[in-house]
């Protein structure tokens, strides 16, 4: 049976931070008033996660719920399951003003990793990558050299990145050559 | 002659010894010289020529102030212009050679310009090729063209890898010398996050080379010598986790909000290391020091541009440092106390000082001139030099009374002169953001004016000078200025100030200085002629007086003007000098004269660096569809759209693109097409209010479409111009999915939130860009239906789905697929959207089912012929920004019953519904030819400029194969009421084509193929 692909169908590349593209994760895009008991309600439905604070993401294993603006979240989930969840979150929002797509094909997410995975982001984009500033929790929503791109720490302490299925092969790329082996910078640790 | 000396070279290996080549003569060096200490240990003091007048140069400084010493560096793809030789670290294997020059360094045809150089003054192209006017163009400006330029260009690709690195820190210490160590430590002991960056691969700047210039124990910190302090205090900051140390990296420029630029040349020492060449940072500073330290200034006397005249502190540079001496017999000459450091320096190691030649006369003798007497050396005061004699390099100078006219009392023989116009605070990163300078009158400088720093978005200075860079000169006072520049950065970034002291430190103390701007006072013309002020780009004392006298009073007017400071080096050495001199023949004080802008970056830097990763794959971000690589792989002749790449048509193997593009187009209209069309823009507008919000940004009516069913809308903004267009899907009562153009997608998104946000933030609508969930896939021609009933149940007649409505459907192995019966085409047409992850999926599928009808794939311009011989129009072909939907008879989507659309009210304007206003039409050409893009229509007579009236001008040309004619569409004044009338359409080769108008839609008029 055929089946749904990725836009790199796993491509991974190891300087000295790994670099692999994770394949697809179901994702829905989820705006409505983030302070509302439905939304509150929707997060749980969809994912079991709260809703986050600012910059902030909830993680529990492959299911995530990320802040990307003051009416916008991200609910990650597995993506076969993404229809479901979203029949969840119609339900604990009916009648409420609100919107949930499916985005999961419009991304691609790549999994950086290894001692030095923090600087080979900090070469891309404008973010303080120090483990001070940006830890387990937080999530920026950004670009990436020159595509938009949003990126978190997960619990073992890789660094998953996500931006738009059309530019997949260019971030790979850039991830790549920021990663490549003898480009350490050794500001951050 | 220039020689290494047996004894010294604090930072050299001489273990390690590097071989190198200069214009291809093999050289030797140590690991720690620079190019430059490397170059007069051989002996090589002529190093380049001058810009203008192709004067011999040689090394005048030992930093990053250097005007003289450039060299093209390096071979191929490694070939770098213009590098500064005292700022480039020795390597082995290293290879340049200098620049400006023809035929050879030492012997330069161009040498003839310093022999006319009376005829070469201040202004002299701006005033000799004025005349006659088009000959600058023409004859003048490319001579001037070739004889330009110092460095040649690279001709190969550079190898090299560049990135950018972007950092936070508290406090960014800019320059690591004593001032910069101190600061970052007392900002450091408070815990805050410290940066400080050296653009030397050393820490300690200048102090322990001074100290060291005077007996043992005289200059100290705490008691020790100063290289110790420095040793220790590297050790104590490099284990203090918050503070972060880079040498080899220059702070470039500082910016608003607290944004420092650091130049870090991580590999030029070791070419073929590992690792990018070059790496800018682009950091986010709480607060920034800038212990930038303080330039040497030269003296302007006659010859002080000749091959072995150098600043006094860069000839004990090259001593302490490199263990090398510039001449056997040095002449010093000074206005101030701290060139006598040179004299006493060259003296302990045994090389000869023949005379101290100091302008200024002291009540007594002050400690340095007693030193240097006691060690025998003479010393003349009240003394100036008249001239420097030599060519190439020095051979004497002449003496005369600093208050004369320069009448000779002595000639003395030497090979080198040292001199000292006294120190100019480093201000230029204090400057970059606009922190004002003040006037040290004692000194003669100007130094930052710390109750005027740059301003934060707080009201507060976000940069604090420290040390020799804020005006204090002496030991002590530098190093008490950068502990309280230390531990105010850490208070201005909220941390909190512990009990610790600035060290203490014992300094020679120095007699004042006197400004000495012209060397002797009285000096004539024919010696002003010969004091250089701007080695590199030949300015001398004569040329800034005569900009003054002809009225060039403003710095920045007589800067332009003379050249003064433009040159590669900006003017480090020449700027104060030069303003001195402007200021005297303008009969006003300095400060009243002001200084030129300073401006990033401090030094030339790298535009790779600037271009960091982008280049090569990462140049552009190429965004593909889910079905790119199925083209590829099948001949795609790609276009450029927006940032995608599109197919423009796909050739089979010896097709020629028209030929491709006509098959496709035949294939589709008479069979069954394909068509990538996922780069079309997908936006989802849900809310009660969404209708709304429709109605208002489209000019037709949206809130009464049915909930299945589409409908095609056009956009404009608020000045009623087209911006985009595309088909409406109502998906729900409260949802919408909106098609934009391609190159649409992003920017009708914004638009879209723009308004929300901005202005009807109390309508109750949401918008979610979903272009990329979706591959998109055009099934188009007569066979389309056909073909897709192989792969789906789902009922696709006429009545189940017809033309304008769209259903949800599964094709073959359980694909989702929404299907909107819509046609770009004319044909009978599906568009299929599907998950971007199976997009390849279908389009496999679709190529296989559909073979036995000869399914084809067109491209982009197959899809434009198509939709021009049905008369649609193209955003971006049709309109450009000043055409709105009237002028394209598109009245009929400009709905009456509206009360407020965008762009209404703009259109009702008297130019707007102007009956003058071009309008579309179809235009034929009488001979069957394609008619040029873009040509335009010609009326009789001509207009107030003289140049021929026109009456209107094509807006999309094409071959169309179905026709077998070129078909076109224009604007044409009263268009539609001329159809039939034949109008000339002149070609740049000057035939004209004739074409008749005629009506837009050129195929299938009544729309019976798309609606079967």
């Amino acid at each position: 049976m055929s089946k749904p692909v990725s836009a790199l169908e796993g491509a991974s590349y190891q300087g000295f931070a790994k670099v692999e593209e994770v394949g697809l994760r179901g994702m829905i895009t989820i705006r409505g008033d983030l302070k509302s008991a439905g939304m509150k309600k929707a997060a749980a439905a969809a994912t079991g996660l709260d809703v986050p604070g600012q910059r902030e993401v909830k993680l529990d294993g492959d299911t995530a719920l990320a802040w990307m603006s003051s009416d916008e979240l991200l609910a990650m989930v597995p993506y076969a399951e993404v229809d479901d969840r979203i029949a969840a979150i119609d339900k604990a929002l009916k009648g409420k003003h609100y919107l949930a797509v499916n985005v999961s094909d419009a991304r691609a997410i790549f999994r950086l990793s290894g001692g030095n995975a923090r600087e080979v982001i900090a070469k891309l984009s404008p973010v303080d990558m120090s483990s001070d500033a940006f830890g387990l929790g937080q999530i920026r929503r950004t670009r990436m050299a020159q595509v938009p791109a949003a990126f978190w720490v997960d619990e073992t302490g890789a660094i998953m990145v996500v931006c738009f299925r059309s530019v997949a092969q260019y971030v790979f790329d850039l991830l790549k050559g920021a990663a490549e082996n003898g480009n350490q910078v050794g500001y951050l640790n | 002659m220039s020689t290494r000396l047996a004894a010294g070279g604090r930072l050299l290996n001489k273990d390690r010894a590097y071989n190198f080549t200069f214009n291809g003569k093999r050289l030797t060096g140590y690991q720690g010289d620079t190019l430059a200490s490397a170059l007069l240990a051989n002996d090589q003091m002529l190093i380049g020529r001058s810009f203008k007048y192709h004067r011999p140069r040689g090394v005048v400084a030992s930093g990053a102030e250097e005007p003289n010493g450039i060299v093209g560096m390096g071979e191929g793809a490694k070939f770098e212009p213009n590098q500064r030789v005292t700022t480039t670290e020795l390597f082995d294997g290293l290879t340049c050679a200098s620049q400006n020059h023809w035929p050879s360094l030492e012997f330069d045809v161009g040498a003839i310009n310093t022999k006319l150089s009376r005829f070469l003054p201040a202004g002299f192209y701006y005033k000799t090729f004025i005349s006659p006017r088009p000959f600058w163009k023409h004859v003048y400006e490319p001579i001037i063209r070739k004889s330009a330029g110092l460095g040649k260009a690279p001709k190969e690709r550079d190898q090299d890898k560049y990135e950018h690195f972007y950092a936070f820190s508290d406090v960014v210490v800019i320059g690591g010398g004593v001032a910069g160590l101190q600061a970052a430590y007392a900002a450091g002991k408070t815990g805050a996050k410290v940066l400080l960056m050296e653009q030397t691969a050393h820490w300690g700047g200048r102090a322990p080379v001074d100290s060291a210039a005077v007996n043992e124990g005289k200059e100290n910190i705490n008691g020790k010598p100063v290289d110790k302090f420095v040793d220790e205090i590297v050790a104590e900051l490099e284990k203090m986790d918050n503070v972060t140390m880079r040498t080899r990296m220059m702070g470039a420029g500082v910016y608003d909000h607290g944004y420092v630029l650091g130049y870090e040349r991580v590999n030029d020492h070791q070419p073929d290391a590992a690792g990018p060449r070059h790496r800018l940072w682009r950091v986010r500073a709480g607060h920034i020091i800038t212990a930038t330290g303080a330039i040497e200034r030269p003296l302007s006397f006659a010859g002080n541009d000749i091959p072995g005249v150098l600043l006094a502190s860069a000839v004990r540079d090259y001593a302490i440092n490199y263990g090398v001496s510039v001449g056997d017999r040095t002449v010093v000459v000074t206005n101030n106390d701290d060139a006598y450091r040179t004299a006493i320096t060259l003296k302990t190691l045994g090389l000869s000082v023949p005379v101290v030649i100091d302008a200024r006369v002291l009540p007594e003798d002050s400690a340095l001139m007693a030193e240097a007497k006691a060690q025998g050396i003479r010393v003349m005061m009240g003394h100036a030099i008249a001239s420097v004699k030599g060519g190439k390099r020095v051979t004497g100078v002449e003496i005369c009374s600093q208050a004369g006219e320069g009448a000779v009392l002595e000639t003395i023989d030497c090979d080198a002169v040292a001199m000292s116009g006294g120190w100019s605070p480093v201000v230029h990163l204090w400057s970059h953001c606009g922190g004002k300078l003040v006037w040290n009158t004692d000194f003669a400088m100007f130094q930052p004016d710390v109750d005027k720093p740059p301003l934060g978005a707080d009201g507060n200075g976000f940069v604090t000078p420290a040390g020799a860079a804020n005006g204090a000169l002496d030991l002590g006072g530098i190093l008490a200025d950068a502990d309280a520049a230390g531990k105010a950065a850490a208070t201005a970034t909220g941390h909190k100030v512990g009990k610790g002291k600035a060290p203490t430190a014992e300094s020679v103390e120095e007699a004042p200085m006197a400004p000495v701007w012209l060397m002797p006072q009285g000096a004539g013309i024919k010696k002003r002629m010969k004091a250089w002020l701007d080695y590199q780009n030949d300015v001398k004392v004569s040329d800034v007086q005569l900009a003054a006298r002809e009225g060039f009073e403003s710095v920045e007017h007589a800067k332009r003007y003379t050249t003064l400071g433009m040159a590669t080096d900006q003017g480090k050495l020449s700027n104060i000098n030069g303003l001195a001199i402007l200021s005297d023949a303008l009969n006003q004080p300095i400060p009243q004269t002001g200084t030129t802008t300073f401006r990033p970056p401090y030094t030339p830097i790298s535009l790779a660096a600037i271009a960091g990763e982008a280049r090569d794959e990462r140049f552009q971000p190429i965004r593909k569809t889910p079905i790119y690589g199925w083209h590829e792989e099948n001949g795609a002749f790609f276009e450029p759209v927006g940032q995608w790449r599109r197919p423009y048509c796909y050739q089979k193997p010896g097709e020629s693109v028209h030929d491709a593009v006509k098959r496709e187009i035949n294939q589709t209209r008479e069979r069954l097409g394909l068509l990538d069309a996922s780069t079309l823009g997908k936006i989802i507008v849900k809310g009660p209010d969404a209708g709304k919000f429709l109605d208002m940004l489209y000019t037709n009516m949206m809130s009464t479409l049915k909930p299945g069913k589409c409908r095609y809308g056009l956009m404009c903004n608020e000045n009623g111009f087209l911006s985009d267009d595309g088909v409406v899907a109502r998906i729900d009562e409260d949802t919408f999915l909106c098609h934009t153009t391609t190159g649409g997608a992003e920017t009708i998104h914004g638009h879209m939130e723009e308004w929300l946000q901005t202005e009807w933030w109390d309508w109750k609508v949401y918008t979610a860009n979903v272009t990329e969930q979706y591959a998109q896939i055009a099934v188009v021609g007569p066979q389309a239906r056909k073909t897709l009933e192989k792969l789906t149940d789902a009922d696709l007649s006429s009545e189940a789905l017809p033309f304008m409505a769209w259903a949800d459907i599964t094709l073959g192995d359980g694909i989702p697929a929404r299907a909107y019966r819509i046609s770009f085409s004319g044909e009978l047409s599906y568009e299929i959207a599907v998950p971007a992850s199976r997009g390849r999926e279908l389009w496999d599928l679709l190529l296989a089912v559909g073979a036995e009808d000869g399914i084809t794939p067109y491209g982009t311009e197959g899809l434009h012929v198509m939709r021009a011989e049905k008369g649609f129009i193209m955003i971006g072909d049709e309109t450009d920004g000043t055409v709105i939907p009237q002028d394209l008879n598109m009245q009929w989507a400009i709905s009456k019953k509206k009360e407020d659309y965008l762009g209404k009210r703009a259109q009702e304007r008297s130019h707007m519904a102007d009956p003058k206003r071009w309008k579309l039409v179809g235009l034929q050409t009488v001979d069957g030819s394609v008619l040029p893009d873009g040509a335009y229509c010609v009326a009789e007579g001509t207009n107030e400029n003289g140049q021929r009236n026109v009456q209107g001008r094509v807006t999309s040309t094409y071959y169309s194969p179905t026709l077998d004619k070129g078909i076109a569409m224009g604007l044409v004044l009263h268009g539609p009421d001329r159809m039939g009338e034949v109008i000339d359409f002149p070609k740049v080769d000057g035939t004209i084509v004739k074409a008749k108008i005629v009506d837009p839609i050129f195929y299938d008029k009544d729309g019976e193929k798309q609606n079967v």
